[in-house]
Order: structure tokens, then C-alpha cells, then sequence
């Protein structure tokens, strides 16, 4: 022991900064661009691409483009994009077959919804109560693109189209599809062997199909099984079928978010001698949400995007009203534009989701009490 | 109450007064291990039961099962004059009367300690929202933390945070109060703001069973303590023959490495 080597020397120090990192444009650029002699020859192959492409993309889209013209001709003899495809065909890309005069009830239910979405955004908003309100936007949103009330004109869902049915069958898909997931989750966890196997024989079946046969099955199988006489319209069937398909996806991350809470909080609840629903709306439920946010914002942006294939029963969606547009021999030429346009509203849409989710995740990681 | 009678002599000389949990002859197996064997208890009203032995010895399991957290198969256990049998349909009420502090608090980290407090006695007593918050605040400064009231779980120390689930459990006015290792998961230097609680609460005249390994804690508060191995009652005795002049091997054994 007397041979020991080992020591410590007391000290004391005030606490100060930690001493600056290097940073800047030029550490950058050497980091991540020319960090290596293959990363130098990679940048410069990518630069080259660039050069050659980028100054003939900005001649097209904006230099030699077209911006506003009622005359295909004029788009024709320019050499570059025809924007002007967009201004003389929004009105049915944005609304398809939905009659001329009642497109303000389209753009009412547009700016409904899309600010419903905004305000969910906000946490302070978040309760149970968000969804009763969101129950009550959907309605009013029918009510506008049904009409047949407070003196609208009928307009039967045979007219609908474009992005007021594109929003709607989202939004539909989201509000009727989340508390099915939640009570499929719950239900494959359920004790009765009865409950639990409906669940789990519901969610395997329709996960193990693709959506483009949920919605043929909900659209021509579905009448089949019906009594003589009833029908049940076009929309809802679409409607139900992608109610279904969500479910059963997000079911599975529900119950993910089930299984991540530990037993004690099951334990605690229990003690303080809750009811299962008491427990499972105030303790388990807000919790397992919260864990599964971000993947259910995946699953949710997903079914944004699924909304075009309703196109393919026959229903015309944003994507579908736009392939319906370009129909007009004077504009057909101009197919790249438009969905050059519609790409973009997608891409904005989602990247806008997407980021937001993103921003939930950071938070969570945090460990912040959202 | 002539089952009593085949509970040992030592248990049962602390139950002269009225009796508020009794166990008998409870039996309980995981699978195929037995954890609990044979176990008696009986705890008279304001009494207090402090629980040792080794981990794996059933001592949890065994408070468990009075709230029905873990069913037992064979014997009785009757709390409050309710038998908790296998059709027992209201046990959330028998649930209500007890009160339980986990080794890991388990508060409701999306709750604020408020509302952790005020969720019972609201969802489960229909008591009104302000009266449960003046009744929680009430309870937080008896635990010494109300400027904690409005912060959540995770912002807390871990004193703190159990101080905040035995006011929790308070808040539901319980007969019994059990606690399951409360200090264990705590760091040393805040073992004493928990135990200071419990104290000042056993000396209010609460109810309580403890498993602890707080020695000094069950020295000065305890009117039984009961030594559990292996899911068996192998020793219980007052706290000042307990610990001079024990009378089994493994007590001897497990005293001698639990006190330095």
C-alpha cells in the first residue's frame, strides 16, 4: 500500500465558458465539400451537373415562360413553360365538376379546414374537446359541399372534386380513422379472447392487402352485400374504405405507444382505484399519443397522399381533376406545368407536415412535458 | 373472528384493538414458484407493520396483494371488513380506502403535480376541482413542497417527487397506507425527507404497512415488524425484541448484513 502511485490534487476553480469552437463558412465548406481528395472530385462532378442544368431550368421556367395568357397559341410559339396552363384551368383543377357558381362554398371549406389544421398545430389546443371541434368543422364542411340547406343548392357528392375532396376525404380518413385505431389498439390488448380476436383478425386482414383493394372491394364489392334498393354513395364508400385501411395501420403504432408505458403508471391508476375508462383517457392514453406523435404524423401524411387513389374509383381528387382539366385539346400540350403545380402543392402540404412532426419529435427528445 | 386464533401468538397480541387487515393463510404462486407460503397477518387500526427481508422474499408481492395489485389463489384477505374474493366486483372501491407508494413513484409525468393530486378525489369522489386543489395544497405543505404545485414530475428531485405521491395517495382520505421499498430508488441524501414524512404520518395515527429496509425507521415507528424470507413469515416481533434478541437463524443472518 505504501507504494501506491495513485493521487488527486484538490483544486478550486471558478467555472467558466468553454473555449470557442472554429466555425464558419470556409470550416464548413472544407468539412463537408472538400474534406477528402474523392469528396473534392465528387464536388466538382456536382458542380459541372449543376452548371449545365440549372441555367437551362431557370431559361424555361422563368425567363422564356409564360406566365398569364387565355391564348394556347401564345404558350405554343414560346420557348419556355406555360404557367398560363394554371391560371385558365385552377378554377376546375381546384374544384372539378363542382358547379361555377358554388365554388365559394368550395373555397370556404378549403379555408375551414386548412385553418382547423393550423390551429391543431398549437399545443395549447391539444384535448379531447380539439376533436369534438374538428367533428363539428367536418360537418359544416358536408353541409357547405352537400347543400339542400339554408337555401345552398343541392350539389350531391357526384359533383364534388378537386382539393375540397381531397381535404375532406383526408380529414375524414384522420378524424373517423384515429378513434377506431385507438380502440382497435385496446382491443388487441383486451383480456376478452373475443374482443382481442376481432382486433387482431381486423388489422392483419386489412394490413395484409393494398389500399387499391380496399377501395375496388369498398366500391364494387360493398353494393354486392347490400339489401335490393339500398345504394350507399360513391364518396362514402371511398371514404370508409380509407377510414379502414388508416385504422388498421395506425392501430399498430397506437399500440406501440401502449406497450412503451411501464406498468407502474397501470399500477398508480389502479391504486387511486380509477375505472378502465378513467385510466385509459386521463393516464394511458395522453401518454401513448404522445410517444407515438411523430410516427402517427408519418401515417397521417401518408394518407394525405393515398387520397389520389380515389381517382381510380372514379372520384376526382386534386390529381384527378387536374387529368380531367388537361382533357382540353387547346391545353393538353401543357400536361408538365400542371403537375409540375400539383407537385408542388403536395410537396408543400407534406413537407409541411412533415416538419412540423419533426419539430414534435425534437421536443419530445427534450423530454419536455408537451 | 375465531380464524384468528391459528395466527401466531406474537401477531395476534397486536390486535386486541380493532382489526383493519387480515391475511390468512394467503397463498400465492408465479407459475409454477410459490411466493407467497402460508402467510398471516393481521394489523389492528393505526398500527403500524414494517416488512424486511431479503429481495425475492415475497414482502412486495405480499402488500400487493391487500390492494389486489397481485391476486392471491389460496387463503383470505379481508380489508376493512371486505373479503377480497375472485368475483369481487368493487374493487376500485376497496382500492379507494387503500393508499399505495411505489419504490418508483409512479407519478403521472404528464400531469402536473396539481393535477396528479386533484385527478382522484375528482374522477372517483365527485369532489369539486377548487376544493381538491385547496385540499392538495393543504397536502403539499404537510409534505413541505407547495411552491412545487404547478411544476412537473420530471422537474423534480426524487425526494421530492415521492413526497408528491404519498400526498397523492393522502388525498383520497385512506383507512390503510402501504408502502412498497418508498426509499429505495431514492438517493441517500433525500431518504430523510420521505422518512420524515412517513414519521409525521405514522404519528397522525395512519394505518401503515411498510416494506422497508429503513431499519432506524421501523426502531422508532413500527409497532410490528415482521421478517419475511423465501415466502414465508419466518419472524415477527415488536421492533425492540426484534432487533436484540432475535430468534431465528436467517433473521440473526439478515440483521447482522443489513446493520453495521
Amino acid at each position: 500500500m505504501d507504494t501506491a502511485i495513485s493521487f488527486a490534487t484538490p483544486k478550486s476553480t471558478p467555472r467558466r465558458v468553454p473555449p470557442t469552437l472554429e466555425s464558419g463558412v470556409l470550416l464548413w465548406l472544407r468539412e463537408n465539400l472538400f474534406s477528402s481528395i474523392y469528396n473534392t472530385v465528387l464536388t466538382g462532378l456536382a458542380m459541372w451537373a449543376l452548371f449545365l442544368t440549372i441555367p437551362d431550368f431557370i431559361a424555361w421556367a422563368f425567363v422564356d415562360a409564360v406566365w398569364r395568357t387565355d391564348d394556347p397559341q401564345t404558350c405554343r410559339d414560346a420557348a419556355g413553360a406555360c404557367w398560363a396552363v394554371i391560371g385558365e384551368k385552377h378554377r376546375v383543377m381546384l374544384f372539378g365538376t363542382f358547379p361555377y357558381d358554388e365554388h365559394w362554398r368550395g373555397v370556404l371549406a378549403i379555408v375551414l379546414i386548412v385553418g382547423m389544421a393550423i390551429l391543431s398545430a398549437f399545443r395549447r389546443f391539444w384535448s379531447y374537446l380539439l376533436f369534438v371541434v374538428w367533428l363539428g368543422v367536418t360537418a359544416a364542411v358536408l353541409v357547405l359541399l352537400l347543400g339542400g340547406v339554408f337555401g345552398l343548392t343541392p350539389t350531391g357528392t357526384h359533383k364534388w372534386g378537386g382539393l375540397p375532396l381531397t381535404l375532406l376525404m383526408f380529414v375524414g380518413t384522420v378524424v373517423g380513422g384515429m378513434p377506431l385505431a385507438v380502440f382497435l389498439a385496446l382491443g388487441r390488448r383486451s383480456r376478452l379472447p373475443a374482443i382481442k380476436a376481432i382486433c387482431v383478425g381486423f388489422i392483419e386482414i386489412v394490413r395484409g392487402v393494398p389500399l387499391i383493394t380496399v377501395l375496388f372491394m369498398a366500391s364494387l364489392m360493398f353494393p354486392l352485400f347490400m339489401p335490393e334498393g339500398v345504394t350507399i354513395d360513391k364518396f362514402l364508400r371511398a371514404q370508409i374504405g380509407m377510414i379502414l385501411f388508416f385504422a388498421a395501420y395506425a392501430a399498430e403504432i397506437v399500440r406501440g405507444g401502449l406497450q412503451a408505458i411501464p406498468r407502474g403508471q397501470y399500477e398508480a391508476a389502479d391504486t387511486i382505484g380509477f375505472s378502465y375508462w378513467q385510466k385509459t383517457n386521463r393516464i394511458i392514453l395522453p401518454q401513448a399519443l404522445r410517444i407515438v406523435l411523430p410516427a402517427l404524423m408519418n401515417d397521417i401524411i401518408r394518407a394525405f397522399k393515398n387520397t389520389t387513389f380515389v381517382s381510380i374509383i372514379g372520384l376526382f381528387d386534386v390529381l384527378g381533376a387536374t387529368a380531367t382539366a388537361l382533357e382540353d385539346p387547346l391545353w393538353v400540350l401543357f400536361a408538365l406545368e400542371a403537375y409540375t403545380f400539383i407537385f408542388v402543392f403536395y410537396f408543400v402540404f407534406c413537407f409541411s407536415m412533415s416538419k412540423y412532426s419533426e419539430h414534435i419529435e425534437r421536443d419530445l427528445k427534450k423530454g419536455r412535458n408537451l | 373472528m375465531t380464524e384468528i386464533e391459528h395466527v401466531s401468538a406474537d401477531t395476534a397480541m397486536h390486535s386486541a384493538g380493532e382489526v383493519i387487515v387480515t391475511l390468512l393463510d394467503v397463498n400465492k404462486w408465479y407459475g409454477e414458484f410459490h411466493a407467497l407460503r402460508d402467510v398471516n397477518l393481521v394489523v389492528g387500526r393505526g398500527e403500524k407493520v414494517v416488512v424486511c427481508g431479503p429481495s425475492g422474499s415475497g414482502k412486495s408481492t405480499m402488500i400487493r396483494c391487500i390492494n389486489r395489485l397481485e391476486e392471491h389463489q389460496e387463503g383470505d384477505i379481508i380489508v376493512d371488513g371486505v373479503e377480497l374474493v375472485p368475483d369481487l366486483r368493487k374493487i376500485e372501491a376497496i382500492r379507494r380506502q387503500v393508499g399505495m407508494v411505489f419504490q418508483n413513484f409512479n407519478l403521472f409525468p404528464h400531469l402536473t403535480v396539481m393535477d396528479n393530486l386533484t385527478l382522484g378525489p375528482v374522477l372517483v369522489q365527485d369532489t369539486g376541482k377548487e376544493e381538491a386543489e385547496a385540499a392538495a395544497m393543504d397536502l403539499l405543505k404537510r409534505v413541505k413542497i407547495p411552491e412545487q404545485a404547478w411544476k412537473y414530475p420530471g422537474q423534480l428531485s426524487g425526494g421530492q417527487q415521492q413526497r408528491v405521491a404519498i400526498a397523492r395517495a393522502l388525498m383520497l382520505k385512506p383507512k390503510i397506507m402501504l408502502f412498497d421499498e418508498p426509499t429505495s430508488a431514492l438517493d441517500p441524501e433525500m431518504i430523510h425527507e420521505v422518512l420524515d414524512v412517513m414519521i409525521e404520518l405514522a404519528k397522525e395515527g395512519m394505518t401503515m404497512i411498510c416494506v422497508t429496509h429503513e431499519m432506524g425507521f421501523a426502531r422508532e415507528v413500527a409497532d410490528l415488524v415482521v421478517f419475511m424470507d423465501s415466502g414465508e413469515v419466518v419472524e415477527a416481533a415488536k421492533p425492540k425484541r426484534f432487533f436484540s434478541e432475535p430468534e431465528n437463524e436467517r433473521t440473526k443472518l439478515f440483521l447482522s448484513q443489513v446493520l453495521h
